[in-house]
């Protein structure tokens, strides 16, 4: 028999539930633990009715600090709450308004590198990122610093397609559908007017 | 002593040797005797240790990739990951409701917080300066931080001011949210 305990951690936050009220992103812990865990919930929030599983109150047990003091705490507690989701939001248009460029670069005359810019802001590693590319495109692949200091993945090789069908799966996994993939390909010789389709 | 801790803070990575896993696991044992009877639960004879070291001489140990203990100078501390799993083996203290929100965001203990009426300090003779704390809280099951006292448990009674344990690691630090990989 183990003595251990299993702590269930709130996957949203990454606390313990019942901590889930100062992380400032309790709307999204309690729906998360409604779902997965029903019977911890009911013991956290039971003084609360189901259907308010958005309500923002959040009174716990009683508390022996004083009704003034306590009074405060929520108060504390809600502006914080706003303020993360405040955060929330100015990170997700950030990231909704950033886009991501991936660019075909001559090296010699038939030799090319595929430079992809602009993931860092999606919380993506890129060294294992260019680990995957390496092992996917069977090819060299590394991160470095572009001129303007920023980070990016070169890849060697010609993969623009491969790489942009990769990168646009990845994001469709994080449920940013709708950032803007942007493909410059300076290939030799192709008018830019014309598609390769429509001039055969 | 975690504000700031990132990957970039990792210095080198090694695996330990098992003769040093056992010494290791006594030490531990010696320092937290209730831990005896989980130990070969918590670090399993066949588990992957390795010893991590970073900046400011604080050395961390993972157990099969999960950060167990971290040390400092000659002290082994434990993660709050292995306080949640078995949290009767420390000295523990508690907070009121109040202090909650501070001691989430790093704040060092004041002593009001640790004898108003939702706190609870142990009964004399209590424990000495320096020692190591878990940090319990009002109305909660699990540990919110770790700690240590700055001044003796009697002394935070009867001073009843100022700074009475110093944060070490709490719920939301970088130690909290770190990630081997």
């Amino acid at each position: 028999m183990s003595e251990l305990q299993e702590v269930v951690y709130c996957e949203v936050c990454s606390y313990p539930p019942e901590y889930c009220e100062f992380s400032g992103k309790l709307k999204r812990c309690k729906k998360w633990l409604h779902e997965t865990h029903p019977d911890l919930y009911t013991k956290l929030y039971a003084d609360q009715p189901e259907d308010e599983v958005n309500n923002l109150g959040t009174k716990l047990a009683e508390s022996s600090i004083g009704e003034e003091r306590e009074g405060k705490l929520e108060k504390d507690l809600l502006k914080l709450q706003r303020k993360e989701e405040n955060k929330e939001q100015r990170e997700l248009a950030k990231k909704l308004s950033s886009k991501v460029i991936i660019k075909r670069e001559a090296r010699t005359k038939r030799k090319f590198v595929v430079a992809i810019q602009g993931l860092e802001v999606f919380e993506i590693d890129m060294k294992k990122l260019a680990k995957t590319f390496a092992s996917k495109f069977a090819t060299g692949c590394s991160v470095s610093k572009n001129a303007e200091k920023k980070e990016e993945i070169i890849i060697q090789g010609d993969v623009i397609d491969g790489v942009e069908t990769y990168i646009h799966q990845l994001l469709a996994e994080k449920g940013l559908k709708d950032v803007k993939v942007e493909v410059i390909d300076t290939k030799k010789k192709k008018k830019p007017t014309t598609t390769p389709g429509e001039t055969k | 002593m975690f504000k700031k801790f990132s990957k970039e803070d990792i210095h080198s990575r090694s695996k330990v040797k098992s003769s040093i896993q056992r010494t290791l696991k006594s030490k531990l044992v010696a320092q937290y005797p209730a831990l005896e009877p989980v130990i070969d639960e918590l670090i399993p004879k066949k588990s992957h240790i390795e010893l991590i070291k970073c900046e400011d001489k604080i050395q961390l140990y993972t157990v099969d990739g999960e950060v167990l203990f971290f040390q400092k100078f000659d002290e082994l501390i434990p993660s709050l990951r292995l306080v949640h799993k078995f949290p009767q083996a420390y000295p523990t203290v508690q907070v009121d409701r109040g202090a909650i929100k501070f001691v989430i965001s790093g704040a060092n203990i004041m002593c009001p917080g640790l004898t108003s009426a939702g706190a609870k300090l142990p009964d004399a003779p209590g424990y000495e300066k320096d020692s190591i704390v878990i940090i319990n809280a009002e109305n909660k099951d699990h540990a919110l931080a770790i700690g240590k006292l700055l001044m003796s448990t009697e002394n935070i009674k009867s001073i009843n001011k100022g700074h009475g344990v110093e944060l070490i690691h709490h719920l939301g630090d970088p130690l909290w949210s770190f990630n081997l990989d």
